[in-house]
Parts: C-alpha cells; sequence; structure tokens
C-alpha cells in the first residue's frame, strides 16, 4: 500500500459517492476540467460526466443557493468554496438558509448538502486565502462542522458528511492537503460526534482540530522530554461537539490547553474551555489555557509562523498550567484574548 | 382562460384579498405576533401564475407571500394561525408570516432575506432538468430584489444552462419606503436586466389575472421545452402599506388612486361579466369567501398555542435539537 495525501483522500471519497449514489453532484469554481485549485476533484468530471462534476461561474450566493434548491430537488450536492474567505458572500445562504430551512419547516425540507471550504493558514497566503472561520459556521445552530485531521479522516469524514441527511460545513485545512499516510479506502473511522484520543497521557489534555492537531502531537513528543505526558485529543467534528471524551480526558489529567489557529476571541477554543470548566471544574488544578492566532486579521507570509500556534507556545502554555494563572505576557502584549 | 377558469381564479383572488382583510384587522387587533407583508392588490399574479403551472411545479416567493402560499394550495386557516402563532399553523408557528412554506404542494418557502430564493430557484430547477420531470421552478420577487446580486446570479445561472426557471417580478414601485425608480439605473428593474443574460423579458400588468396567466402559460412552456428561463416584470401595487401598520404616507394621494381604480378583483369581475357570466354567480362566490374566511379567523383564533418544547424539535434530521446524533 502506497501513502495517499488528505487531498487524494478527499478525491477518492467524492469519486467512491459519486459512484455509490447517483443523488451526489459535485460543483464550483474550476472544479470540473481544472479539478479544483487543489486537485481534489481531479478527474471527476472525465469519469463521472459534466452532469454530475461541473464548473460554475464565480457567484458564491449562487452557488450555495443553487444547492440548496438542488437539495430540495432531491439531489445532494457538495460544493467547493475555493478558499475560506470566498465563502463569505455565500455567508447568507448557509447561515440563513442552509442552516435554517429545516427548523422553519418542521422538518419538511430537508438539505443533505456538503459546503466544502480549505481554510487555516501555514501557505504563505494572505489574509482571505487563510481564515480560519470554523467559529462563524459552529456558532449557528443547524450545521454540523467537521474538519479532519488525518488522512483517514479526510476519506471517511467526507463520506459521512455526504450520506449525512443535515448540511455539513466540511473545513479542509490547506496545509494539511500535502500530508500523507497509508491508507486503505474505503475505510471508515469513528461516526460525526466522536473526538479521538490521538495520544494517551496523564498530565494534561490538549485539545485540537484540524491544522492544530499536529501541532499538538508534535508539541507532546516535545513535552515528554520535559517531563509532561500530555494527552491529545482531536475533536473532528467541532459539531456535534464531543463533551464526553473531552471531558473524561480532562477529569483524568486535570489540567487542559486548546489549541487553534483562529484568533482567539470568541473562538471555538473559549467554547471548548468554558464547557471545560462548567463539566470539570473540581478536578481542575489550574485554569484551562488557550493558544491560538492572535487577534489580527492574518498576518503577511513572512509572519505568519509568529502568528500560527506552535509547539513553543503550547510549551509556554504548559509552564504556566504549572503554577502561574497569569496570562501569556506577550500574547496580551500583541492584543490576544487572555 | 375559459369563463369557469377565471371564475375559479376570480374566487381565489377574493379568498386572498379577505385573508389579507382579515390578518390586518388581526394585527390591528394584536392577535398576529412580529410582522405581516400584506399581498392585497397583488392577487393576480399568484393567481394567474399558479393557473398557468402543474401541481407540482416549484414556487418560491417572498415574506410578501401569503397570496403565493394560497395559491398553492394553503388555506387561510393554516396561515393566519401560523400569523398568530398557533399550533395548527402551517408551519406551526416555526415560520410566521413571512416563511409561509407548504412543501408538499411544492410551495418551497417564503423568504425574508431579498433576492435569497432566486438561486434556489434556479437549483430546483436544476434538478427538474436532470430528472426529466418537465417541471418548471418559479421565483416570485420584488422590485427591490433586482438590485442585489442573488437576483444577477440567479439568472446568469438559469441562463447559462437553460434551466426551467421563471421569474416573476412583482414590481409594485417601492422596495420598503423608497421609489424603486430612485435607486435603480434602468425603468423596469426586473425586464430592462434580461437582456443582460440574453434572456426574453417582458412588462405585463400584474392585476389582470388573464394576462398574468398568459405570460407565465407562454414562459412555462418556453421552459419545459428546454428554451430556458423567461423574466416577467409584473405591475402592482400594495393596497396596504409595506408592513405591520404602516399607513403608506409616502406614496402621492393620485397615483394610490390610480392603482385602486385598476384593483385586479375589479379587472376579473369586469371580464367575468363580458363573458356573460351573471353577477348573481360572481355574487355567490363572494358570500362562499366570506364565510370561509370568517370561519378560519374563528379557528386560528380558538386554536392552540405551540408547546415549549417546540422550540427545540428540528434542528438536526433526528428531529432534535441536540449534540448529538
Ligand atoms: C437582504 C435584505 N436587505 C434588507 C431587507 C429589509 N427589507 C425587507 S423588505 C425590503 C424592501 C423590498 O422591496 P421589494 O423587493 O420591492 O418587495 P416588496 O416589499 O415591495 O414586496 C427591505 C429593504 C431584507 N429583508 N433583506
Ligand atoms: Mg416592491
Amino acid at each position: 500500500m502506497a501513502p495517499i495525501t488528505m487531498a487524494q483522500a478527499l478525491n477518492t471519497a467524492l469519486r467512491d459517492a459519486l459512484h455509490d449514489d447517483d443523488r451526489v453532484v459535485v460543483f464550483g469554481e474550476d472544479v470540473g476540467a481544472l479539478g479544483g485549485v487543489f486537485r481534489v476533484t481531479d478527474g471527476l468530471t472525465d469519469k463521472f460526466g459534466d452532469e454530475r462534476c461541473f464548473d460554475t461561474p464565480l457567484a458564491e450566493a449562487g452557488i450555495v443557493g443553487f444547492a440548496v434548491g438542488m437539495a430540495m430537488g432531491g439531489f445532494r450536492p457538495v460544493v467547493e468554496m475555493q478558499f475560506d474567505a470566498f465563502a463569505y458572500p455565500a455567508f447568507e445562504q448557509i447561515v440563513s438558509h442552509v442552516a435554517k430551512l429545516r427548523n422553519r419547516t418542521r422538518g419538511r425540507l430537508s438539505l443533505p448538502l456538503v459546503i466544502r471550504i480549505p481554510y487555516a493558514g501555514g501557505i504563505g497566503g494572505v489574509e482571505h486565502h487563510c481564515d480560519s472561520s470554523e467559529a462563524y459556521y459552529a456558532h449557528t445552530p443547524g450545521l454540523k462542522v467537521v474538519t479532519p485531521a488525518t488522512v483517514a479522516d479526510a476519506y471517511s469524514l467526507l463520506r459521512e458528511a455526504i450520506e449525512d441527511p443535515d448540511p455539513v460545513v466540511f473545513l479542509e485545512p490547506k496545509k494539511l492537503y500535502w500530508s500523507k499516510s497509508d491508507v486503505d479506502t474505503p475505510l471508515r473511522t469513528e461516526p460525526f460526534g466522536r473526538a479521538v484520543v490521538r495520544r494517551a497521557g496523564r498530565d494534561a489534555t490538549v485539545v485540537a482540530y484540524g491544522p492544530a492537531v499536529p501541532v499538538a502531537l508534535a508539541a507532546a513528543e516535545a513535552a515528554a522530554g520535559e517531563g509532561w505526558d500530555l494527552e491529545v485529543v482531536d475533536l473532528r467534528t467541532i459539531v456535534p461537539f464531543d463533551d464526553e471524551t473531552v471531558t473524561a480526558s480532562v477529569r483524568r489529567t486535570g489540567r487542559c490547553v486548546v489549541i487553534q489557529e483562529a484568533p482567539g476571541f470568541a473562538g471555538v477554543g473559549a467554547e471548548v474551555a468554558a464547557r471545560v470548566q462548567e463539566r470539570c471544574f473540581h478536578s481542575l488544578h489550574a485554569p484551562v489555557l488557550r493558544v491560538s492566532g492572535f487577534d489580527v486579521p492574518y498576518p503577511p507570509p513572512m509572519l505568519e509562523h509568529h502568528h500560527l500556534p506552535g509547539v513553543d507556545r503550547v510549551l509556554d502554555a504548559l509552564d504556566r498550567l504549572q503554577r502561574d494563572d497569569e496570562p501569556d505576557p506577550r500574547f496580551l502584549a500583541l492584543g490576544g484574548a487572555a | 382562460m375559459t369563463p369557469d377558469e377565471l371564475l375559479d381564479a376570480y374566487e381565489e383572488m377574493a379568498l386572498i384579498r379577505r385573508t389579507e382583510k382579515a390578518a390586518h384587522d388581526l394585527f390591528m387587533a394584536g392577535f398576529v405576533k412580529g410582522t405581516t407583508h400584506l399581498a392585497a392588490g397583488h392577487e393576480a399574479v399568484a393567481v394567474g401564475a399558479s393557473a398557468a403551472l402543474r401541481p407540482d411545479d416549484y414556487v418560491f416567493a417572498t415574506y410578501r407571500g401569503h397570496h403565493h402560499a394560497m395559491a398553492r394550495g394553503a388555506t387561510p386557516e393554516e396561515c393566519l394561525a401560523e400569523l398568530m402563532s398557533k399550533a395548527t399553523g402551517l408551519c406551526q408557528a416555526k415560520g410566521g408570516s413571512m416563511h409561509l412554506t407548504k412543501a408538499s404542494t411544492g410551495m418551497l418557502g417564503s423568504y425574508a432575506i431579498v433576492g435569497a430564493h432566486l438561486p434556489m430557484a434556479a437549483g430546483a430547477a436544476w434538478s427538474a432538468k436532470l430528472r426529466g420531470s418537465g417541471q418548471v421552478a418559479v421565483a416570485f420577487f420584488g422590485d427591490g430584489a433586482t438590485n442585489i446580486g442573488a437576483f444577477h446570479e440567479a439568472l446568469n445561472l438559469a441562463a447559462v444552462w437553460r434551466l426551467p426557471a421563471l421569474f416573476v417580478c412583482e414590481n409594485n414601485l417601492y422596495m420598503e419606503y423608497t421609489p424603486i425608480a430612485d435607486v435603480t439605473a434602468v425603468p423596469n428593474p426586473a425586464a430592462d436586466r434580461a437582456g443582460g443574460y440574453n434572456i426574453p423579458g417582458e412588462v405585463i400588468d400584474g392585476n389582470d389575472v388573464t394576462v398574468v396567466h398568459e405570460a407565465v402559460a407562454r414562459a412555462a412552456e418556453r421552459a419545459r421545452k428546454g428554451d430556458g428561463p423567461t423574466l416577467i416584470e409584473a405591475q402592482t401595487y400594495r393596497h396596504f402599506g409595506h408592513s405591520r401598520s404602516d399607513p403608506a404616507k409616502y406614496r402621492p394621494a393620485e397615483e394610490v388612486e390610480r392603482w385602486l381604480k385598476h384593483d385586479p378583483l375589479d379587472v376579473a369581475r369586469a371580464r367575468l361579466e363580458a363573458a356573460g357570466v351573471p353577477p348573481e354567480t360572481i355574487a355567490e362566490r363572494d358570500r362562499r369567501v366570506a364565510q370561509v374566511v370568517e370561519a378560519a379567523v374563528a379557528a386560528a383564533k380558538n386554536a392552540p398555542e405551540p408547546d415549549r418544547e417546540l422550540a427545540f424539535t428540528d434542528v438536526w434530521a433526528d428531529g432534535s435539537a441536540t449534540w448529538r446524533t
């Protein structure tokens, strides 16, 4: 078995879904002839024809609204937004209609559609090519928000997203597109709503998702040398959120650090910290800390390594976990969430 | 339309008018929660179009959509109960006045975000085309929608893929309180844009149910033949204000008077009389309508309020509002 990239796993997931279910349709800007700017839809038009995988005009609100109508008409649309911030013109459709139509119609209209969004940074893009937009969607009831961190999950979670009767915002960490792993498709990993312990440990729980998971694992390796035995929990699906796995882990370890690339203020990390505090207060030996991007627009390429939470900043947080509940002074000086 | 069809259309329009009047009175008496956007005056657009459609065609409307819901099968009682946030409402109170939806008859929703449903109608039309079902999808929208991006995106999508879609603008001259002419670069806000998408566009008298019927029948036939979408601009006028208790003082008196003299019910009645339908036959329909609406008002008033638990339903496909699936 040869290793495959996350992009290839996603491509295979789309291919298998198109093969298994006639109702599945893939479309977006440049997804047909070109195969997508990240090659995720490579070869799908050749194989399934341009009724099943096709190019659209540049019109994000139109594309997502169109998908809503297709879903009402019995199809299972999978749309690609080219980059995170290019989904914002469609934000209105996503939060006001995609998320709400089931509720508004008492379940008579169901929208089994997937909005794939390459997201987050680490590729030297600027601003709108590197945004971490997960909190916007996770805040909206009615949207499932999924983000794989492993090649196997990329395949399995995308298949599950397409099969799911609810709308799914599927966030693909751009910098992991080229990560490789030996994965034998088709395969199924844990279902939606299950976080996974990627590394078991006793001393502290590091909660991460998407692009931050490899950082958490690298930090755990580095921390082992300093006498910390870290447990790493990968959320996988931000919505539905797995309180059970996170809570059980923190109750065991008594300490928790949450990592996210997005700016800290009002982010998913804040939600995790609040939930942990509500459920594990009496097991905690230290405040729950967040390691996040700063509260600034995504910085220029030469500065992005300062912005993205890296191993160093996770290790700094561990130091503070031990005995000091002041927030990271450097972080505060930069205007980050305390 | 045959005289019989026209008589039925007249009755449906009268039913809508009377229901809208009842909605207005109920609002003023504090029974209607939130807001309402009444379509009194716009009846001929909904009824004429609906009569030209197949029962399985798709319809999308705006928050000013009571007439479309009723034209596609919702009863006055279901609508009024929905406005009053009652458990017996069309969406069991979850939609309210602005979101009347009857999915079982292909009335796929009323949308309170201006323009939002136009791309949806294009997508529904795409689904019909791919399934080869022969259905068409119709989006009704206001003149105000012609200046938002979704309108233009949807027209282009429907045109470039020659989808069986109809875009019907109800031009009532105002977007809320602003004359559409003051904020639009072309005189006919919808029809004048058709050229940009290489599709037919026409301006019609939206207060003459037979004219609407003909125009929509033609456009639907084109669409079903595979010749793509049509943009119809139906000129009409609202009899009430924009919403709630708006007295619409911003409209010039002579304009109001001119349009009230061109009431869609009067136009239809004149056509019926010209076709030899006796006044007594029309009056009989009027009486029936009055009874239906009176009963609907009573039933809606007496209907139970929704249970508190309703708020915790239907966020997810399993019917719940909880995190886990
Ligand atoms: C995107 C959006 N912007 C603003 C509003 C507020 N609003 C509600 S109705 C309306 C006017 C729309 O006018 P028109 O499309 O002509 O419809 P009409 O009310 O005349 O039927 C406005 C501005 C809205 N609902 N949606
Ligand atoms: Mg208007």
